[in-house]
């Protein structure tokens, strides 16, 4: 199974070439595989249905007790179906809506790789993996906001995205790794069963921080929400997937999926609640100011994730069941509409539903698919968002903190909600005929099926919800609550509070629709106060950044070797003084048992290098480098290293031959820096000098460790069937670092190649300086 | 700057590389049982070249190397050393594990051992003499 979902990501690659073969038709072949993945996890409902938790594990790397392995339960089950149902249809939607856009193989790569990691990210049982596949939806979710790159807005939009759930990303990683440390596994499933454990830990409260950061930001919860509404820029397809349906939510199954292991704590239940039916009250209500169609749906996106979390936030077995509900609903019902306003964008030629009406006789189907998803999405009997939303309110009314607050802003969003469901389905079909810029007219199968299908199931789904409640819903409930619970829904719930808050919001709801335009007005006067949102916070340290990186840019990365050099050696000093000298006293244990000849070899490397640093011409510099570095090949040789000596004699040749061929170009040797400057070098070169002495010999006096040598030359002989020790460790036991040395020798000849053989091309000045740093490298 | 060296030069260049070569083999195949290896006779072979390159310039060393540029040395040897890390997976053992065959007859051992070193060999021989060539054709187009 795992190699069948990771298949996707050989296909996306593959993609181009389908494209030659299949032309237009590709988005339909390529929507066979998640259909076909849709088929295998339909046929495991059943499995899991009773309660079973299906593990697959395929090893990796058995020796490092590395694997890949699936966690199938009723929650990832769930996301599964969605995942790959509503991939399936987005392609053939797709197909449609980008026909003849020249970059319509890009879309099928890119998204692909999005379904393949979004499934992994549902998928996995173990933390790293989860991790690797949520920045993977990152990264594509980006390629995909960008799609139209040639678009200022869409780049910025896209960046925005990016930065937002990679910062929240990377919070996510540390509260991952402090999750591992304190439940002492890496696996979902082991962590769930510690949960007693991790709640009374004293990481809780950090890692508990660090995920939420991870969350919110992936599921745009207020300050983070600015990021979804701008995602609007990518292709309306991708809209419907990655920012309703999947992507937007992988932060909501985190939490989800770590319900059991940390919910339930004070901190999680405060946080949650609020932080989620703010968001939800924020979304609703900055909804109503827009009039593009694609930013009203994506606020009430918004709206819909801090449902979510609310819900998870509340916690009790209503709530989760509530939840998991309103998951589905909304899946259905907003994709669905997402792909209407596709079909509106794409057959009208704007996104304004003010400047649409009258579009019902034209299209038809259109219009009755728009009035069954928006229904549902104003929670209208008997559509399923109707069950979603009288279970929502119900798990309100038992909330144990907040209750009030968390019940005015659900109110609040709700009435909001079914304004704006109004305004979705309502203005563009009826009321006056309005002039498009293009000539509306139904649009093609492909792009029905997919809206028709969704829309359909939210009808059937509300009629019958023995359907989906007996199945699917009771199983993802249970993984949420982890323990079994049993979820049965029905449309009529008697008389009761929820009913009433359903039909004075639906009143409600009405009067502001009727009152839209005048409303909107009167909003508009408070621009000035929202233009000061979190988003202007975003931009301002953006420009921050700029300016620090601009800084570090003039001070570090100047260009002048000198610099990178003492910054370099400064750094070293300043590391490795602190190691050697505070937190190990340097020591001398040896004894001066010197011969004659090893002292000349010595003299003569010191005499060398101290001729070098005083040395008033280039060559006698060159040439005292050189006698310090024969006397080091001699002194290999007289301890008896013949491989190393022979080697650093070759090397001492070429690297003369090589200095020979660049020595004439180079500037005229002279003395550049003050005296200041020449003190400051002094100081550093003899520190560096001093301390690497001192490493040496006291490391020449303590062994931590056992040497491996001893071991390499045992076995030399009879496992690597050598007898030159040097060369086995070359090419068997250390052939690893070998091959990455060749391969970093081969970059540095290229590197000269390029920059001495491009440079003669272009109009570049002609200093060789670059060149023989990298032959010198 | 290079130009075509002095008498002596050239012809102890031209008697001096075919047995540097030979040398550099030798000190290949010999290279894991004795001082020797893939490396040093890589640097060898490089030696013999750029001795090549002083007495006769760029063009003659070209004409010497018939059509194999310096370039494509370097390729083969990373295709060598990357050849190298497969066998050992056939055979169900982790990357890079040495396999040896003997080949029957002549009693030599073949092994993937020394095909990465054969790969080291050229990795280096044709690093250093693309440098070198690369430096000394520089020269050759500037007035």
């Amino acid at each position: 199974m795992q190699l069948a979902v990771l298949s996707g990501f050989v296909l996306a690659a593959f993609a181009p070439l389908l494209h030659r073969w299949f032309g237009a038709r590709t988005s339909f072949v390529l929507a066979a595989f998640p259909a076909a993945l849709a088929l295998w996890f339909l046929g495991r409902v059943p499995q899991v249905m009773q309660g079973e938790v299906l593990l697959l594990v395929l090893e990796w790397v058995p020796a490092l007790g590395m694997s890949l392995t699936f966690l199938i339960d009723g929650l990832s089950l769930l996301f599964a179906l969605l995942i790959t149902v509503i991939g399936t249809f987005v392609l053939i939607y797709a197909g449609g809506y980008l026909k003849g856009h020249p970059d319509l193989v890009r879309f099928h790569v890119v998204i692909l790789a999005f379904m393949v990691s979004m499934l992994g990210l549902v998928l996995a049982d173990g933390l790293i993996t989860l991790f690797v596949f949520w920045e993977l939806t990152s990264i594509t979710s980006y390629l995909l906001i960008g799609f139209n790159h040639a678009d200022l807005e869409a780049r910025k939009s896209a960046r925005q995205g990016l930065f937002v759930t990679v910062a929240g990303g990377l919070a996510l990683m540390a509260g991952l790794v402090m999750l591992g440390i304190a439940g002492e596994s890496w696996s979902l499933t082991e962590l769930n069963a510690v949960g007693d454990v991790l709640r009374e830990h004293d990481l809780y409260m950090p890692l508990l921080i660090c995920l939420l950061l991870g969350a919110f930001t992936k599921s745009a919860q207020f300050p983070f929400h600015f990021w979804l509404p701008n995602a609007m820029a990518a292709p309306t397809p991708v809209s419907a997937y990655l920012h309703s349906a999947t992507m937007v939510k992988a932060g909501i199954y985190l939490l989800a999926r770590l319900q059991p292991s940390l919910g339930g704590t004070e901190a999680w239940v405060g946080i949650l609640s609020v932080v989620g039916a703010f968001t939800m009250f924020t979304g609703a209500f900055l909804a109503i100011r827009h009039t593009n169609i694609k930013k009203l749906l994506a606020y009430s996106t918004v709206m819909a994730l801090g449902t979510l979390t609310m819900l998870l936030g509340i916690g009790t077995e209503g709530a989760l069941i509530a939840f998991v509900t309103f998951l589905l609903a909304h899946s259905l019902y907003k994709g669905a509409l997402f792909m209407v306003a596709g079909i509106l964008d794409h057959e009208t030629g704007t996104k304004d539903v003010t400047a649409m009406g009258g579009l019902r006789p034209l299209m038809p189907v259109t219009a009755v698919v728009a009035m069954i998803a928006a229904l549902s999405l104003a929670g209208v009997p008997p559509l399923f968002g109707f069950i979603a939303k009288e279970l929502m309110f119900e798990s309100v009314l038992e909330a144990s903190a907040f209750r009030w607050l968390i019940l005015l802003l659900a109110f609040s969003a709700a009435f909001l909600t079914i304004a704006v469901a109004a305004v979705v389905a309502l203005r563009p079909f009826f009321g006056q005929r309005r002039q498009t810029p293009r000539v509306a007219h139904e649009a093609p199968v492909s792009m029905l099926l997919g809206p028709a299908v969704l829309a359909v199931l939210s009808l059937l789904l509300g009629l019958v919800p023995v359907l989906a409640g007996a199945h699917l819903l009771t199983a993802a409930a249970s993984a949420v609550m982890g323990g079994p619970v049993s979820v049965s829904l029905s449309l009529w719930h008697g008389i009761n509070l929820p009913l009433l808050m359903s039909l004075v919001s639906l009143a409600l709801g009405y009067l502001l629709f009727r009152r839209w335009d005048r409303v909107r007005a009167s909003l508009a006067r408070l621009d000035p106060l929202l233009s000061r949102g979190p988003e202007a916070g975003y931009d301002a340290l953006m420009d921050k950044v700029v300016v620090v990186s601009e800084w570090q840019t003039r001070v570090l990365q100047n260009g002048y070797m000198r610099n990178y050099i003492l910054v370099m050696i400064l750094t070293l000093i300043a590391l490795v003084g602190n190691s050697l000298l505070l937190r190990h006293a340097p020591e001398f244990a040896f004894d001066l048992d010197v011969r004659f000849h090893e002292a000349i070899v010595t003299g003569t490397m010191v005499m060398g290098a101290l001729f070098a640093t005083i040395s008033r011409s280039r060559l006698g510099a060159v040439v005292s480098v050189g006698i310090m570095g024969f006397s080091i090949a001699l002194t290999f040789i007289l301890f008896s290293a013949p491989d190393l000596g022979i080697t650093q004699l070759l090397v001492e040749t070429l690297t003369v031959i090589l200095l020979v061929l660049v020595l004439f170009r180079l500037p005229r040797f002279s003395r550049l820096s003050t005296p200041l400057e020449r003190v400051r070098d002094v100081a550093v070169a003899g520190s560096m000098g001093v301390l690497i002495t001192l490493l040496i010999l006291t490391s020449w006096s303590i062994d931590q460790f056992v040497p491996i040598s001893g071991y390499m030359i045992e076995n030399s002989a009879p496992l690597a069937y050598g007898r030159n020790i040097v060369n086995v460790i070359l090419v068997d036991y250390r052939a690893l670092d070998t091959l990455g040395e060749i391969f970093v020798l081969a970059l540095a000849a290229i590197g000269v190649f390029a920059m001495l053989k491009l440079r003669a091309t272009g109009k570049a000045s002609r200093k060789t300086a670059p060149a023989k740093e990298a032959a010198d490298g | 700057m290079v130009k075509s060296g002095t008498i002596i030069l050239n012809t102890a260049a031209r008697l001096l590389m075919p047995l540097q070569l030979l040398f550099s083999v030798f000190l290949l195949l010999r290279g894991h049982d004795e001082p020797g290896g893939g490396f040093i006779a890589g640097l060898v072979a490089a030696g013999a070249f750029t001795l090549y390159l002083f007495a006769f310039g760029v063009s003659s060393t070209r004409e010497v190397l018939r059509m194999v540029d310096p370039r494509d040395l370097i390729g083969l040897g990373l295709l060598l050393g990357m050849i190298s890390v497969f066998p050992a997976w056939f055979v169900n053992q982790p990357f890079l594990t040495a396999q040896w065959w003997t080949v029957p007859g002549i009693d030599f051992k073949a092994s993937t051992p020394l095909i990465f070193d054969i790969g080291v060999y050229l990795a280096v021989l044709g690093s250093v003499l693309t440098m070198v060539m690369t430096l000394m054709e520089v020269d050759k187009d500037e007035p």
